[in-house]
């Protein structure tokens, strides 16, 4: 397995707070992995440090070969990383349809083209496109409606949908299923496992151990800035350094 | 199928181009079918128009687009005084200097969104007013404003041997000057066009032209990326586009379009002024796009012709013609009725307007249009068509042009 994602040695402070000392990390094509930890140890941070959101003090983040460190958050888009967030990030005035030709659009025109002239009637391909995508995640029924009508849940999956639609290389999922009611949740696990999305790279931040456990291939464990391990579910449940720094201390999950 | 008839753009074209043409007659009985009327409906419609591509696609509130007007017309009467009377190359100079300025302001200026983007603008204006009134009067003229003289050299015009003996020349298109009459045989009919009513009907195919512009726009990819930019803009960075550039070709697009406006209004009338670049100009343009509706096609055009419309009714009244508006009722009556309704016209006509515009956006907020649009609803639900609209489709006709929408 190749190595797509490298984290090396990352560290960032914000004051004197020690956010994350150096982190490494590196994400295997084709694995789902989940990052977990309890709350405050870094788990965004570490994520916005992939996406250009922060600039890490040191360390470097390769994607693909290509240095991510610096880069705008449109390139990083191109480059073949896309990140869900936690709270969904849609466009809530446009048709779900449109939402999801947007992110087909930008596929295929790049950071910026200017056609004015041709009308989004004819672009038969990319609607097509979007509506089998809508139809993947079970919205295709509403493809007409506003997003901001929809529920919670269907909103974030619509946001999932957004970020499929691009074949990504590597899909970051900041708690996909958190404030979901347990089918909601269920329904997700079950998207993220199916056959379109079960071969894809994702690192996936969780507060949930039952989601983790269903999806994850590896996980690594952060805790005040530090990974501490990193192994597969069988052997993260079985660390007594995790049950002691993670699930010992705080059970709440 | 006929939904889709229905919004298709030569349809919607041709009626557009029907209705502004024939307005001279169906504007007749309301009493706005004089020239000089029209010409501001058709000129301040392009503005708006133009106005609405960046603030109804991308919600980017500039208060200084009275700029791009007021460089239009200078850079209209220049062109009038260096190469020549004839508008067609004024009114290509006027967009082409106003989207050069639109590319330096919109630069600098969508460096910031919201409050701080239409502070900017703002702040950009007033230089620009201030530099025209006074520093550059050189260029401008100052306070007088730019005028024509008989012995500007007009190279084009002098090439082709048009030698102005007597007074001002007057703006042509191709020969045809624009403030006179026209009578000529068209396919056995016998036309007639009044003195300055060419002036109209210049001001009128431009605007044709510009609202087929306008509606591409509006219909094409672009338009919807610009709709997603207000939207939601960060999501639109991590979606991989670069939002400034989609940002910056519309603040140029709008720019122009504010330039021909402007060289238009000198186009009719050859004198350029500084106080077309006042920010109550910028303010005007705001409330006719928010009036009107903003984001809507027609709605900003409609918000030129309405507050144009009430400007000539209200700021013409005076006292004496509200004491026979008003002669019906008793005398003490009659006198009290004058003095609380004599603020609001005349001079003080902006006091109704500000109060025209409280009213709409308190109780409308998508202007006129959104009145439109339920008026039509209720007409729908009277006469007991049960397809209730649904109220959530986007401005955008993608997703009306869905087959299942079809269906419905």
């Amino acid at each position: 397995m190749s190595i797509i994602l490298d984290i090396t040695g990352v560290n960032k402070t914000f004051g004197g707070l020690h956010a994350l000392s150096d982190v490494n990390l590196k994400i295997e094509e084709g694995e789902t992995h989940a990052i977990i930890g309890p709350n405050g140890a870094g788990k965004s941070t570490l994520l916005n440090c992939c996406i250009g959101r922060l600039i890490p003090d040191n360390g470097s983040v390769t994607f693909n070969g290509q240095d991510m460190i610096g880069m705008q958050a449109h390139d990083i888009n191109h480059a073949g990383m896309v990140r869900i967030f936690q709270t969904p990030e849609i466009f809530p005035d446009l048709s779900l349809l449109e939402n999801v030709m947007i992110p087909a659009l930008a596929k295929r025109d790049g950071t910026f083209k200017f056609n004015p002239f041709k009308s989004m009637a004819k672009e038969k391909a990319i609607k097509e496109e979007a509506m089998a995508t809508l139809a993947d995640f079970e919205l295709d029924k509403y493809h007409a409606q506003i997003a901001n009508s929809i529920s919670r849940g269907d909103k974030r999956r619509l946001e999932l949908a957004m970020g499929i639609i691009q074949h990504p290389k590597l899909l970051l999922l900041d708690e996909p299923t958190a404030g979901m009611a347990r089918h909601d949740t269920n329904r997700t696990i079950d998207l993220l496992n199916s056959e379109r999305m079960c071969q894809m790279t994702k690192v996936i931040i969780e507060h949930d151990m039952h989601v983790v456990f269903s999806l994850a291939d590896r996980i690594s464990v952060l805790v005040r800035g530090h990974i501490i391990t990193t192994g597969t579910p069988e052997e993260i449940k079985n660390d007594p350094k995790v049950k002691e720094a993670y699930l010992g201390e705080s059970e709440d999950e | 199928m006929i939904k889709n008839f229905l919004k298709s753009t030569p349809l919607i074209m041709l009626v557009f181009s029907a209705v502004v043409l024939t307005a001279p007659i169906w504007l007749d009985p309301i009493g706005a079918s004089y020239p000089d009327l029209l010409q501001k409906f058709a000129i301040f419609g392009i503005f708006a128009v133009g106005y609405n591509l960046l603030f109804g696609l991308t919600g980017y509130l500039s208060f200084g687009h009275a700029t791009f007007l007021g460089v239009g017309s200078y850079t209209a009467v220049w062109s009038f005084k260096l190469l020549s009377m004839n508008i067609i190359p004024a009114m290509i100079l006027a967009i082409i200097v106003s989207g050069i300025f639109a590319l330096i302001i919109g630069f600098f200026s969508l460096r910031r969104s919201g409050i701080y983007f239409s502070i900017l603008t703002l702040a950009f204006a007033q230089m620009a007013y201030s530099l025209a009134y006074s520093v550059l009067t050189p260029i401008t003229n100052g306070e007088t404003g730019l005028q024509l003289a008989q012995q500007d050299p007009r190279i084009l015009d002098s090439l082709a041997g048009v030698v102005v003996k007597d007074g001002l020349p007057s703006p042509n298109i191709f020969g045809l000057a624009i403030p006179r009459e026209l009578s000529f045989n068209l396919f056995g009919l016998d036309v007639n066009i009044g003195a300055g009513y060419l002036g109209f009907y210049v001001a009128a195919i431009m605007l044709i032209i510009v609202f087929y512009i306008s509606l591409k726009i509006f219909r094409s990819a672009f338009g919807l990326k610009l709709l997603a930019i207000k939207s939601n803009q960060t999501r639109m960075k991590y979606t991989g586009f670069n939002t400034r550039p989609y940002l910056l070709t519309a603040f140029v697009i709008s720019g122009m379009y504010a330039g021909l406006a402007g060289g238009l209004l000198a186009s009719i009338d050859p004198l350029a002024g500084a106080e077309r670049m006042q920010w109550t100009a910028s303010g005007e343009v705001v409330l006719m796009t928010i009036l009107g509706g903003a984001g809507t096609l027609i709605g900003p055009l409609l918000g030129a012709t309405i507050i144009k419309y009430l400007e000539n009714i209200f700021s013409a009244l005076n006292p004496t013609e509200l004491h026979s508006i008003f002669s019906f009722m008793p005398e003490g009556l009659q006198n009290i009725m004058v003095t609380i309704v004599a603020p609001f016209v005349g001079e003080g006509w902006h006091l109704t307007l500000g109060l025209l515009f409280m009213i709409i956006v308190i109780f409308l907020p998508g202007g006129v249009m959104e009145g439109l649009r339920h008026l039509g609803n209720l007409v729908k639900r009277l006469f007991g068509f049960n397809k209730t609209e649904s109220s959530i489709e986007s401005i955008s006709s993608v997703s009306n042009t869905s087959p299942e929408g079809e269906a419905k």
